[in-house]
């Protein structure tokens, strides 16, 4: 067995037992844990594919971002996650017999399919030669002109995400004493204080 | 030797394993965004295998646009998530009818 073929069947062991563990872990921060695991085998599968700018975002994006941001509110919530746990008896046959449907529905297609006779004059854009471009070269050249409206769009899409998420999350406690800017910088010096003349001896 | 059919055997598996999830963890809604992130990340491992094999780079485009989409829809879903459990204090969504829809 080559090395290929050893790394590959090593990502793939990991990637499936990881997402396999994922779903029957008793606790979400393992479930969390597992999740990184099956995303950096799967950024090991991309990188044997010779995708190596997806591998490096998958590791960066989900690993750094998403599986954190998991972690994050996993451990803000103060949930009874045993008690969450209690239907998977109940609902364990019904879910093997919707993935085993599934799986066969996917085992059918892959026995069936075939490649169309021009499939090398229907390519969008070819890949070109590794001594010309590596792959995040020539990824780069093709986001940035044919794919540019996308990018953008992608891009308008990660703003609004992330300013739902703000107005979702935000809120404005009653209870608490804030800075009002406007208010002090509208402040007169004639109404916030009083001069008095105290005459000696008196007092006022 | 190393073919297509192994990657696509691999993201089937997985595609598998997050719709089973989803079913097995009906009330824990954490697991059932974390399905939904295995379910995308087999449809990513397809769409770079198709890529690579082909040689067409098309495919890869796509993943970085699936791959935004899965953070924006984590992003929101945790949002919502945290927003709900100050609501009820629980996340427990099994039977989830507080906008009677």
């Amino acid at each position: 067995m080559s090395v290929t073929a050893m790394a590959f069947y090593l990502f793939a062991i990991t990637g499936v037992g990881g997402s396999l563990m994922v779903v029957l872990s008793r606790n979400p921060v393992h479930s969390v844990l597992w999740l990184i695991l099956a995303f950096f085998s799967a950024a090991g599968l991309f990188i044997l594919m010779g995708a190596e700018f997806v591998a490096m975002l998958l590791a960066i994006v989900y690993v750094g971002a998403v599986a954190v941001l998991f972690l994050f509110v996993v451990m803000m919530l103060d949930v009874d996650f045993a008690e969450l746990r209690g239907g998977i008896q109940r609902f364990m046959p019904l879910g093997l017999l919707i993935g085993l449907i599934l799986l066969i529905e996917l085992g059918l297609v892959y026995g069936h399919w075939n490649m169309a006779e021009n499939a090398d004059a229907l390519l969008q854009s070819p890949t070109p030669e590794l001594s010309e471009a590596h792959n995040t070269l020539a990824l780069g050249q093709l986001i940035y002109t044919d794919y540019i409206y996308l990018f953008q769009a992608s891009g308008l899409i990660l703003l609004v995400a992330m300013i739902g998420a703000i107005v979702l999350t935000l809120r404005h406690r009653v209870d608490v004493k804030r800075q009002n800017v406007v208010q002090q910088m509208h402040r007169d010096p004639a109404k916030a204080m009083q001069l008095k003349d105290v005459k000696s001896g008196q007092g006022l | 030797m190393i073919t297509l059919e192994h990657y696509l055997t691999v993201a089937a598996m997985m595609f598998v394993i997050g719709i089973f999830g989803i079913f097995l963890n009906r009330k824990n809604v954490i697991v059932i965004l974390m399905s939904i992130e295995l379910i995308l990340l087999s449809v990513n491992i397809n769409l770079v295998a198709f890529s690579t094999h082909l040689g067409d780079l098309v495919g890869q485009i796509f993943t970085l646009f699936v791959l935004t989409v899965a953070a924006a829809e984590a992003a929101i879903g945790l949002a919502i998530l945290v927003c709900f459990f100050r609501n009820r204090g629980t996340i427990a969504v099994e039977d989830v009818n507080v906008m009677k829809g």
